[in-house]
Parts: C-alpha cells; structure tokens; sequence
C-alpha cells in the first residue's frame, strides 16, 4: 500500500493536527510514514502545507501530480496546491462557495459545533466515509483519541463523526 | 521494537537524552526550535543529570556547551543557520582548541528559505572553519547519528556539526527508541594554559593537529559514504547526494523505475570528505550528478572532471532541491524525456500578525504619526510589521538599533530636516542582540526612537521564556532581568512604557519621544509597548471576547483591511462593506479606534 497526501490550509487552521492524525494512524496500521510540515512565519495565518507519503518512501515531499488525496481546508490555496494532486485524485475542499472537488462547508459547521478549528476533522471524516483514505473509521476515532487533549476529545470525536454522516 | 512517532527535532532531542548529553543550550529559531523542546520534554527519560537552557544568544549557548565539555561532559549546542554567524567567533577557534567530552553543534539549515533571512550552507560555513560535518537524509537517521557523533567527538576530541534541514526537522516519521547510556561521569576541568588559552605561540600546532585530525577522521570507517549499487546497465555513471536531496533521489529513482539500475552514492559526512571516496570516483566513472543542499561543497572538493551540478550549473543555484527540480535535473543528466512544464502555480495566502496582535496596534500608530518616517525592524514576527508599511529595513538579530543609529547619522550631514527613525525590535531580540546597539547608540548620539516591542515571550518560534519572565527552559525558577534597568543603564534618558492598545495614550508617547530626540538635550528615545501575545494561552484567555460587530454606518473606505491589515477584517466587494470573520475576531478592538466612521463597535453596543 502507497498513498500520497496533501492537507493543506492556512495557520491556525489546524492543518498541523490532522496530519498529525493521518500519520499516526498508518503507525498504528503498521505503515511506514513520513509527513512534512511547515512551521515559522507561515503558521501566522499564511498559507501552510503538510505532505504525508504512507508506505515505503524515502523523502516526505509530493512531486507535482503525484498525491492520491488531498484535503483543502482553505479554498484559495488551491490555486497554489492543486496541481500536486494527480489526474482523476480525491479533492476535498472546506469551502462554501462552488468549485472543484467534493465540498463541504466545514467552517459552518464547526461553529455551530462551537469551534470553527473543527473543520478539519470534519473534512477528515468526509474523506473518510468517501473512502478516499487508506484507513479506516474506527481507526480513526483511535488516532484522534490517542492525540487530542482530554478537554477537546469528544468535541474532535463529533466533529469527526458529523464529517462521516454529511 | 519500541517505536515513536516523531518529529525530525523530537528524534535529534531523544538522540541527545540517549547518548548522555549533560549540557544543553539553544537560541530558539526556525527550523531548530523544538530541538531543545524536545530535550526540555524528555527530561525525565534521562539517566544523568541534565542542564538545559534557552541562552540569550546563540555565542553564548555555543560557550556554555563548550566549556561543559572542557570538563570531560557531554554537551550540546542548537541553533539555526543564522545563529552559527552569531556564534561564529567561538565556533571558528574550538576547531584549532578542540573539546574533551563529547560536543555537537546542532546547526539546522533552511534551504529555501522558509523561514530565514538567507540560504546559508552550515556544510560549506564547516569547511572554512575546519569542523567536520554530518549530513542526515531523515529523522530516523538524524536520530542514529548522534551517538557515533558523539564518539567521533571524543576519539579526535573536536566539536562535531549534525547539520539537519528544514525538510528533516520538520518531517514525521517512526523512530526507533534505545536505552540512554549511562556515563556517569564527574566534572573534572584540567587546566592546560597552553591549549585553553592558546595565544599565537601556540597555534601553528594547534592548527597542524587539527590538519592531521582531520585526514584521519575523513578516513573513520563508519562515516564513509554509503553505495547503492545498480545493475551496470549503464556503467560509469553515479549519482552521489547528501541529505534530504539524497531521499528525495530515492523516492524520484522509484517512481521512474530506475532503482538500482544506476550506481548511487549517500554522502553521511560532506566534509572533511573521504579522499579515498574522491580517488574511487575518479577512478570508477566517467559522469557524475551531485544532488546537495545549498552550495556545492562536496562537488568543489571532489574536484572530479565529470562531475556537474550547482557549481557546473547542471543543478540550481539556489532555492530547495524539490522532487520537481530534481526530475528535471535527473532527466537532463541522464538523457531522458523531458517532464512537462510544470503548471502556473497560484500564490497562496500570506502571513500576517495575528488578530488582536499587540504589535499591529504598535505598528499602526508609528506609521500614523510619522508619515515619512524611516523605520527599521528586525527579526520575529514582528517582521509582518512590513504589511502595514511600518516596517522599512529587516536583516539580523539586533540590527534595527545599529541600522537606525546610521540612517540619522547619514541624514544629519545633509543639514537640513532630518526624518524620525522609529526602529522596532522585540524583546527577545533586544537581549539577543539589541544592548551593544543601544549602548552605541547613545554614545554617538543617534536621535532615534526605539520601540521595544515587549510581548513577554519569544512568540514567532512557539512562545520560549525571555529574561523578564522570571522562568527559564522547563519552567525552571530564575532571578527577573527587566528591560527599563539596562535601558537606563545604557544611558537612555527617556523611558516610557505603554500598552499599545491605547492608541491615544501610545501616539502621544511617541510624538513626546520624538520632541526629546530632536531638542538640544535630548538624544535616544525608547518607548517599551508593552501587552502578551495573544499566542499565550492565559494573555487570550484574560481578555476573551465575542467579535466586533461592523454597524451600517460602514462607508466601506477599507481603511480597516488595507491599512491596519487585521486579518480577521475583509471587505465584501459586493456591498462595499468591511466584514468581520468571527472565526478569528478576538474582539481585541483594537480596530475600533481605527474606523474613521465609528462603524466598528464591540458586541454590546450595537
């Protein structure tokens, strides 16, 4: 099994978490990963990317159309990510206008929930029900328990729950 | 197996813990911070007793480290690529010195760069100072480097150079876990006048060991370069690589189906480089590609008549060796098809100081007062002061002081109305480097403003304790180093402080800071703005608030997006309005005071 993915948003977002959760679940798959992430000046609200190659790879870059999956939580940075996707790949975009990919508006829904931060475990777990992802639903629900902070837990498990059943 | 998940700086950190590093001391900076975060984390899986601190500077966390090794310890010093210039002067003379315990300088470069000023080689920055230097391709491998550093450092007795990059540092991956060593060992500091306080008489032999050293450890067995052997189907050709560049060749050859076809070389230590690594290429093969980051400094010593890359400009110059790059590098090397151009790639969204950041309210009222001020900055996040054009010069830690100081110095000769200098500098930054500055400053008279931007924390590399805090690395008690005394000390006779969300008060300072340096007595000013960053959970917790509100009474001027640049403001272009994203609104309110129309009001009064 090899998968490359993308997540991508801008700081705050959240971004760092979700690739957190991704990799972690291929550990507990038994899947090598490798992840990359950007962190510095770009984590104050600018555009960030993570990559993450699951399975035998050496480097955790994406070479431009070859990612399987990638998940957009901020929608004008596909401009600037999307051509790392390859042909006929999974778009998931956290939006609420119209465009490319499958859509949701995340963003609303995580501040119904209370937190507009939760976004990125619903686009998680709309990937997820799409069957985009090499992991399964329980496996994630034990990735996020294993990495969340207690008092955020079963809010994270909800928002990964609601993003399931959209 | 026990295996973690990691980040490339955790892996460095728990490397450090296990091959019973006693000292540790790092200036924050990207992408080296969590280096000794890791460290500070792991402090309980230690054996030995272990020191641990954030220095105020990179020189001086070079220092401690170095004289911990003098006592037959195991240390370390951490710092980005553009710290090793800041502890350059140490760094350079341990070379010919030498150390006892173990020393590494864990130096993390940024090709790119991402989050740096330049794209500085520590490999090449080794070469000049005569310090070998190791080159890891992964976490795990930056990991597995640190004990046989390590030993390396004591066999030759020499400071040893891991230099990881961004794209190590920052990549996640499972590592293994081992047993930290348990060395026990003592403090035991031989005086030897003759090595420690080396004078001139001294050196030329100093210099001949540290030459005869270094052929030896060119030639250490366990750092030789790595092959991987290919099929002869294309005989006397090789690539060699080091670092990220040597994994990201791996990945590339994968993908194209050319594994183990092609004869592939993985340089662990750059310099001093293997001579009998250089006489087996010469020898071996007729071609060679050299894939490293950022300079050539192994093909400029490799001196080979077949090699190409960045000095033969078959590679980039500058910037990272991306999967991209290296494709098309690779395919002209090796005469393959050409891969398609790669598409427009649109620009994404660039960073800001945050909403209800301190700094942005500081910066608006500068610019506002003085219209035609110069205004020199320096390094944090601060830098984003540049958004609201508050920010003229940025170029190293410290240097907005100096930098001010020569504007007014060039600009007074001219005669005629000199414009007002409003340097800003961080606190942090103003302990790293600012003092001297200062100290020059009002020796020479430089009528500037010096606003010291106080947020109590080292906020762009994830909120490190500064001197005022009262607590140092793992929360450890400390004795207060407060700014106001060494302000005065260094001669300032004009003190104010004031918390910049007062727009009012704050600008009245700064035309009262303005009027001392130009009256006949007067001479520096300095103004300490003073409020948390609101990265810091307990400041954003203290002063939570439902988002602004935008009334109707909105002329939609942009006065709020364009020029005070609040991130959390944009204009809807459909109604000529500014709106309030209240996903990022901390109702800090600074805004309010910005809206000519007094449409911006807190939640309550709507």
């Amino acid at each position: 099994m090899k998968q490359q993915i993308l997540v991508s948003g801008i700081g705050g977002q959240g971004v760092l978490f979700l690739t957190k959760v991704i990799a972690q679940m291929a550990v507990n798959h038994g899947l090598p990963v490798l992840t990359s992430e950007d962190h510095g000046m770009a984590q104050r609200g600018g555009t960030v990317l993570s990559t993450l190659k699951v399975g035998d790879f050496a480097a955790p870059l994406i070479r431009t159309g070859q990612a399987d999956v990638a998940l957009i939580l901020w929608d004008d940075n596909l401009a600037a990510h999307c051509s790392l996707l390859k042909e006929g790949g999974a778009l998931f975009v956290n939006s609420d206008k119209a465009g490319e990919g499958d859509r949701i508006d995340g963003s609303k829904i995580a501040r119904e929930m209370g937190n507009s931060v939760l976004s990125n475990l619903i686009l998680l777990g709309r990937a997820v029900r799409k069957k985009a992802l090499f992991c399964s639903e329980e496996e994630c629900v034990v990735a996020i328990r294993q990495l969340a902070p207690a008092k955020f837990l079963e809010q994270n498990i909800q928002a990964f729950t609601t993003g399931l059943n959209l | 197996m026990n295996k973690e998940l990691m980040m490339g700086n955790d892996a460095i950190g728990r490397g450090l813990i296990e091959a019973g590093c006693q000292v540790a001391a790092a200036y924050p900076g990207t992408p080296s911070t969590e280096i000794l975060q890791s460290v500070i984390n792991r402090k309980d899986q230690a054996v030995s007793p272990l020191h641990l601190e954030w220095s105020v500077n990179e020189k001086i966390a070079f220092e401690v480290a170095l004289a911990a090794s003098y006592t037959g310890k195991r240390s370390v010093a951490v710092m980005k690529q553009v710290g090793l210039n800041v502890a350059a002067d140490p760094f350079m003379r341990t070379a010919y010195l030498g150390v006892k315990g173990g020393m590494l300088t864990v130096v993390a470069d940024d090709p790119g760069p991402h989050s740096s000023q330049n794209e500085q080689d520590t490999r090449l920055f080794c070469l000049q100072g005569r310090v070998p230097v190791l080159d890891p391709a992964s976490p795990e491998q930056a990991k597995a480097m640190i004990k046989p550093a390590y030993q390396l450092s004591e066999k030759y007795e020499m400071n040893i150079v891991l230099r990881p990059t961004t794209r190590v540092c920052h990549s996640r991956q499972s590592v293994e876990l081992k047993e930290p060593v348990q060395l026990d060992r003592s403090s035991a500091f031989k005086p030897d006048t003759g090595r420690w306080c080396a004078t001139p008489a001294f050196l030329p032999a100093l210099h001949r060991t540290l030459n005869e050293k270094l052929e030896k450890v060119a030639k250490e067995p366990e750092w030789q370069p790595k092959k991987k052997e290919g099929n002869n189907s294309q005989p006397r050709i090789a690539l060699v690589a080091s670092g990220i560049a040597y994994a990201n060749l791996v990945d590339l050859l994968d993908e194209l189906g050319l594994s183990n076809t092609i004869d592939l070389y993985q340089v662990l230590m750059p310099y001093p480089l293997s001579p009998d690594f250089i006489a087996n290429l010469k020898e071996n093969y007729d071609r060679l590609l050299i894939l490293e980051e950022t300079y050539p400094v192994i093909e400029l010593q490799l001196g080979h008549p077949g090699a190409v890359g960045k000095q033969s400009g078959a590679v980039p110059k500058e910037g990272e060796l991306s999967p991209d790059i290296l494709y098309r590098t690779l395919a002209t090397f090796l005469e393959l098809d050409p891969p398609a151009d790669l598409p427009a790639k649109g620009r994404g969204q660039r960073p800001s100081l945050c909403p209800g950041c301190p700094h942005r309210a500081a910066f608006y009222s500068i610019k506002k007062c003085f219209p035609e001020g110069i205004f020199p900055s320096d390094i944090g996040c601060y830098t984003l002061g540049m958004n609201l054009d508050a920010v003229h010069t940025v170029h190293c830690m410290g240097a907005c002081i100096s930098q001010g100081a020569g504007f007014h110095q060039a600009y007074k000769q001219d005669g005629g109305k000199i414009p007002t200098v409003v340097v800003t500098i961080g606190d942090s930054t103003f302990f790293h480097a600012g003092i001297p500055a200062l100290i020059n400053a009002v020796l020479q008279d430089a009528r500037i403003i010096v606003v010291i931007l106080d947020n109590s924390t080292t906020a762009m590399t994830g909120g490190q304790p500064v001197p005022t805090m009262g607590f140092t690395a793992g929360g450890r008690k400390s004795k207060i180093v407060a700014i106001e005394p060494l302000v005065k000390a260094s001669g300032v006779e004009f003190i104010e402080s004031c918390d910049p969300y007062n727009h009012m008060r704050f600008e009245e300072l700064l035309k009262k800071a303005d009027a001392h340096t130009r009256s006949e007595e007067g001479g520096v000013a300095v103004l300490i703005s003073r409020h948390g960053c609101l990265m810091t959970p307990a400041v954003r917790k203290a002063q939570d608030a439902p988002p602004v509100i935008i009334t109707d009474q909105c002329l939609g001027c942009g006065l709020c997006v364009d020029t005070f640049e609040c991130p959390a403001l944009s204009m809807d272009k459909e109604n000529e309005v500014a709106v309030v994203d209240p996903d990022r609104c901390h109702g800090c309110g600074t805004c309010i005071q910005v809206c000519p129309a007094q449409a911006i009001v807190e939640e309550e009064n709507k």
